[in-house]
């Protein structure tokens, strides 16, 4: 059935095809098309007559048009002195390098006196640039439309008023549109009819840009006399509520930005803590080293970027699993090497995992020297992401907050569904019945640890998108995600997560009123009171086995 | 030994005769011999020397809480730093019209900030007296409340830990700031005299170096009192087995306030004395290192023994004195090396070495 | 059956329980001293009481049996202040509410208690152990010049008489057996002068002498102090039993003499299985 349907128009399609293609042949072979004619009359003509002449060549439907009229308006339209082709010119040494006006073919190099150029006068210049605006304006590509539209509100002449207020019938692009009416409407408060004043604040009080804020604010201004500049009481009036919106809408979307700075610092938070929520809250040992292990998979970070010059964009992607690798064997080798003989003594497994970070550090500090380490941020994740004209987020921290989500997701089913999760978990609530039921208690040990190391690895890449790669970037981290697990209670990962983002979006939004460091400070000494007042945290581990 | 405090505290005599002959000895011969004399102290060799008692004087508070009643104190650089930083101000009251500015009140700093006057927490340190209260007070105040708060919820084991940690490093980000009045980054620096003495005269060093070990001494025995008493007897039961103490009817939380506050007022006058010695204080004493350093120390001298302390932190420090110097990028393998083999193989520290070879030999 | 289940308090929560408290005359002519009503507790979904009501006269020895997780250390927990119960109340003669109180306080007021796994103060002697558990002003400032008087010593001295330990006075208490180590612990709490003893398990893991002389032990505390003993071993409890309590799931299953309890068939239900 389908197949039937298809293939009827499949033949209308190829039929199409082939007709554009003779019509294509067709033009090119025939020599006098208006467009070509038009292009000809604007060489030699005297200047009263070349009002005219453009007048007429950009009547032309044709793409080559607003090319042409641009390079006549930046004077680099010029003919050869030879043959009398139009042709376009760039300065070049000892001349220009000048490619064909109608073709668009590459000509070479001419020497000056080999061109002449086509020159305007200041009233011609003004008329071309309203053709070309108003040709843009009619462009196909909805951007070069925006522009002009963007172009002539600068200007906002009768002229180009009636180009818009036309263009507005017809118009279908939802951005364009947009422009569209807020360029008119900003030239409507100048109107001189109170109701054409007030229909344009009404169109702009869903507007945030800052001009519009400007515009209205005017508005309210005195002059020196003490007299409103606007007369009528109305239209302030309305300008004044239209501006309240305005602000409030602002203030809505500075709320929606820190809220996602808070998201990001929280991803950064919830990353770093939960390698060690596990080691930490799974199997009860302190490790200092952790943020080393953080460190350890910035490096490799940088590492592979070092190894595939070349590959920018596809590094990152290699670095995670090298960091997962590297970061995982360190920890297993440190769980192996120490921390086993350390059971049950975990003030003593803090202080020995607390000599491996020293090691770590110095380690990092011989090989790549004390000084930081720059590791280039791949074209995909620079930039950001423009919302409307007062929001934009970050790229960066976008892609870290979802690869935060990411990693916690898979550590989650990781745990839930694998048999190792299952071994995790049981090892980790009673360890002498796991032991009797056969699970292998100490390579589950070195396993769980080893994941919670790799995750800090991986937790490094992302640290390496976002701060200096150095010897010490491990350190910085290790008050805060400690603070992260004990606030959202150990043992419990679903904690971490709500205490990282929560922490984070505070941090944020007190960074307005007491700035950063202090910010900072105010949220340690909140956890540190929390705790004081909860000490299992947000998530507490109820029951017998918790108090034991 | 004729004391009854000292009794069964052989190494205990034996360090405290070594200070105690040091104590005098060290100042009388920096000042009376010549500097050709081979048993000359130059006078860097004594404040060096001085550094390391503060330093042993800081191990022994750490010892008392950690060592004694098992509180794991990460914060005790913290404390350390509340003294120094007391003694700080009132030597930079004590420059007056000598600083670079020539302002009569206003440190140097406060004038380099542009500040029209002196803040309200710096009214008062111009006295000695004042300061000298201040250096145990305000670590004592410190630890009277965060413990209190800690205790009380039962906040203990690693849990204590971390939030220790914590408190010292809001400590340090906090003082790192221009505004709070404490000298941003540079801390406080450029003393000229304290007590109408000229901190760079021998005879000034000398006398400093004779009040840290003398401090040292009386603040051993005084702690040698307490784990002597019953209560030091009730705080080993809480370190070893908190819940029974408890049952027992001990107020446990009281009891464990009253060593953590003892405690950090010994460690505010170790910072205190540190201050003029070095010549200078600054936030990187809050940091986390700091107050971590400090449990190594006593962690290789031997906790629960007090003289462990005081011998740990004069081998470590003497130690990092020697490898910055010669090898300074191995001093943290070395650091990290002491923490991984002491915990792993030298419980007791080196003085459980030592105690273990004496019973064999016996 | 029990006078204190008909009981009523005259008293409401607002006046019991005042600090400092003032201890209930002694004997209360053999009525109950320890009152544990409706009480319930649960973890995580789990109720480990269920509204369990319990009465304890004054110099009674009372045996407490039930399988595992019928509630029994749980019921320990609440009466000595590590767990409070969700619902119920708990009285401690007929004034003091328990409720209100934390560990020492409860301690202080005359309810000691042995733990299921020994736990003494191994790095302190025997006479050390002792000596923190006495009955004195434990605030911190009396603590540290503490000394002890000759009244103090000779009470001291008895009690390590009582518990078979004199000879092992100086000698380190992790140095000591285990039923020894159980003794001490028996010990620590007679030292409190306590009207109520609440000892958990206190012969798991005894040697047949070793039990025997506990027995002994805990006959010997009878009349002088109430006890209440949680135990597994039936033989040992048959041995001193006088009355017993049967919890199970959280909550009295029955009540009465080991052979009362030992013929009632939902008793043998519950220790069988059907």
């Amino acid at each position: 059935m389908k197949a039937m349907l298809c293939t009827p128009r499949l033949r209308t399609l190829a039929l199409l095809a082939l007709l554009g293609l003779a019509l294509g042949e067709a033009s090119g072979a025939r020599t006098s098309d208006p467009f070509s004619a038009s292009l000809a009359r604007l060489k030699g003509a005297p200047l009263e007559e070349l009002g005219a002449a453009i007048e007429q060549f950009a009547s032309v439907q044709d793409e080559r048009t607003s090319k042409v009229l641009q390079a006549l308006l930046d004077g680099r339209l010029f003919y050869r002195k030879a043959d009398g082709k139009v042709v376009i010119g760039e300065p070049a040494e000892a001349g220009y390098a000048i490619t064909d006006a109608a073709s668009g073919e590459q000509l070479g190099t001419a020497e000056r006196f080999e061109v002449k150029k086509i020159s305007l006068n200041n009233a011609l210049r003004t008329t071309l640039r309203e053709t070309i605006g108003r040709l843009e304006l009619n462009a196909q590509d909805p951007a070069v439309r925006l522009r002009a539209v963007q172009a002539m509100s600068q200007a906002p002449d009768e002229k180009n008023l009636a180009l818009l207020r036309a263009r507005l019938e017809t118009e279908r692009d939802p951005k364009v549109l947009d422009a569209l009416r807020l360029a008119l409407a900003l030239a409507d408060l100048a109107s001189e009819d109170k109701n054409v004043r007030l229909r344009a604040i009404g169109a702009l009080q869903d507007q945030t840009g800052a001009e519009v804020v400007n515009r209205l604010n005017a508005l309210l201004e005195k002059n020196d006399e003490g007299e409103y500049l606007e007369p009528d009481s109305d239209v302030r009036h309305m300008a004044e509520a239209a501006l309240h919106r305005i602000q409030s809408r602002l203030q809505f979307y500075g709320a929606v930005e820190t809220l996602f700075f808070g998201l990001s610092l929280g991803a950064v938070l919830v990353l770093s803590a939960i390698g060690l929520a596990i080691t930490f809250g799974v199997m009860g040992v302190i490790n200092m080293a952790h943020g080393e292990l953080m460190m350890l998979g910035a490096y490799t970070t940088y590492v592979v970027q070092q190894l595939m010059p070349d590959q920018l964009n596809i590094s990152l992607f290699a670095a995670i699993p090298a960091a997962f690798l590297i970061s995982a064997l360190v920890g297993i080798a440190i769980e192996r090497g120490i921390i086993r003989f350390l059971y049950g003594r975990p003030l003593e497994s803090l202080l020995a995992t607390f000599g491996v970070s020293l090691f770590l550090q110095q380690t990092v500090r011989s090989i790549f020297s004390p000084l930081n380490r720059s590791v280039a941020t791949p074209a995909w994740m620079s930039g950001s992401l423009q919302l409307n004209g007062a929001l934009s987020l970050t790229l960066n921290r976008f892609y870290i907050l979802l690869f935060c989500l990411l990693v916690f997701a898979l550590l989650l089913q990781i745990l839930k569904r694998t048999r190792l999760g299952l071994e995790v978990r049981a090892v980790a609530q009673n360890r002498a019945m796991a032991k009797a039921m056969g699970i292998p208690a100490e390579r589950v040990d070195a396993l769980t640890f080893g994941l919670g190391s790799g995750i800090a690895g991986v937790a490094g890449v992302a640290l390496s998108q976002l701060t200096n790669v150095g010897p010490n970037l491990g350190q910085a981290y290790i008050v805060d995600s400690f603070m992260v697990v004990v606030f959202g209670g150990v043992g419990n990962l679903w904690g971490t997560l709500v205490a990282g983002f929560s922490l984070g979006i505070a941090n944020k939004f007190l960074e307005p009123y007491s700035g950063a460091v202090l910010a900072k400070i105010l949220v340690l000494v909140f956890i540190i009171i929390f705790i004081q007042k909860r000490p299992r945290g947000l998530f507490p581990q109820k029951g017998r086995a918790a108090e034991a | 030994m004729k004391f009854p405090l000292l009794q069964n505290d052989g190494i205990g005599q034996a360090v405290l005769a070594v200070l105690a002959i040091l104590t005098v000895l060290v100042p009388l011969f920096n000042l009376a011999l010549p500097d050709g004399s081979p048993l000359h102290f130059s006078t860097y060799t004594v404040s060096l020397l001085g550094k390391y008692l503060t330093y042993a004087l800081l191990a022994l508070a750490m010892d008392l809480v950690w060592g004694y009643c098992g509180i794991l104190s990460l914060g005790h650089g913290a404390f350390f730093a509340l003294g120094g930083y007391a003694m700080g101000m009132h030597l930079m009251r004590q420059i007056g019209e000598r600083g670079v500015y020539g302002n009569p009140l206003l440190p140097d700093f406060m004038v380099f900030l542009n500040w029209k006057e002196l803040p309200w927490y710096w009214q008062g340190f111009d006295q000695f007296w004042f300061a000298a209260l201040m250096m145990v007070l305000a670590p004592g105040l410190l630890a009277f409340v965060f413990g209190g708060l800690a205790f009380r919820s039962r906040v203990t084991g690693v849990y204590l830990s971390i939030i220790t940690q914590a408190l010292t490093y809001a400590f340090m980000l906090a003082f790192f700031r221009n505004e709070m009045g404490f000298g941003g980054n540079n801390g406080l620096t450029d003393f000229k005299d304290i007590l109408g003495f000229n901190l760079q005269a021998d005879g000034t060093r000398a006398a400093l170096f004779a009040a840290s070990g003398l401090s040292l001494i009386l603040a051993y025995l005084a702690s040698r009192y307490i784990v002597n008493s019953k209560l030091g007897r009730v705080v080993t039961a809480i370190r070893d087995q908190e819940a029974r103490v408890r049952f027992l009817g001990y107020r446990v939380e009281m009891f464990k306030l009253w060593v953590f506050v003892f405690s950090a007022v010994l460690a505010g006058l170790a910072g205190a004395l540190y201050v003029p010695q070095v010549g200078i204080i600054n936030p990187s004493e809050f940091s986390p290192l700091n107050s971590l350093e400090i449990v190594v120390w006593v962690a290789v001298g031997g906790r629960g023994t007090l003289y462990g302390a005081v011998i740990g932190a004069i081998l470590v420090n003497y130690a990092k004195t020697v490898f910055t110097a010669a090898l300074p990028e191995i001093w943290l393998f070395v650091l990290g090396a002491i923490f991984v083999l002491v915990t792993l193989l030298l419980p007791d520290g080196l003085t459980g070495l030592w105690r273990r070879w004496e019973e064999q030999a016996a | 059956m029990n006078p204190g289940a008909e009981l009523k308090y005259p008293f409401d929560a607002e006046t019991s329980g005042l600090w400092p408290i003032t201890p209930p005359p002694r004997d209360s002519l053999h009525g109950p001293i320890l009152y544990v009503e409706d009480v319930s507790v649960s973890f995580d979904g789990f109720r480990a009481l269920n509204r369990l009501s319990l009465y304890i006269d004054d110099g009674e020895l009372r045996c407490i049996i039930g399988p595992n997780g019928a509630g029994k250390t749980t019921m320990m927990d609440v009466i000595t202040g590590k767990t409070r119960p969700d619902t119920g109340t708990v009285f401690f003669g007929p004034t003091i509410d328990l409720l209100k109180l934390d560990e020492p306080a409860i301690a202080e007021a005359g309810i000691c208690r042995k733990f299921q796994k020994p736990s003494v103060f191994e790095k302190l002697s025997v006479f050390e152990n002792l000596e923190l558990a006495m009955r004195t002003d434990k605030r911190v400032w009396p603590t540290l010049f503490a000394r002890l008087t000759g009244a103090q010593r000779d009470r001291i001295d008895e009690v390590l008489a009582t518990i078979g330990l004199a000879e092992q006075s100086g000698f380190r208490a992790g140095a000591l057996s285990h039923g020894q180590k159980q003794w001490l612990e028996i010990g620590m709490l007679l030292m409190q002068d306590p009207k109520v003893l609440l000892v958990d398990e206190p012969v798991a893991g005894m040697t047949h002498q070793e039990l025997e002389r506990t027995a002994e032990l805990l006959l010997a505390l009878e009349g002088k102090h109430s006890v209440v003993v949680v135990e597994h071993d039936m033989e040992f409890v048959r041995s001193i039993a006088r009355k017993v309590t049967v919890l199970h799931e959280g909550s009295v299953l029955t009540e009465g003499s080991m052979d009362e309890v030992q013929n009632d068939p939902r008793v043998i239900q519950v220790y069988l299985g059907d």
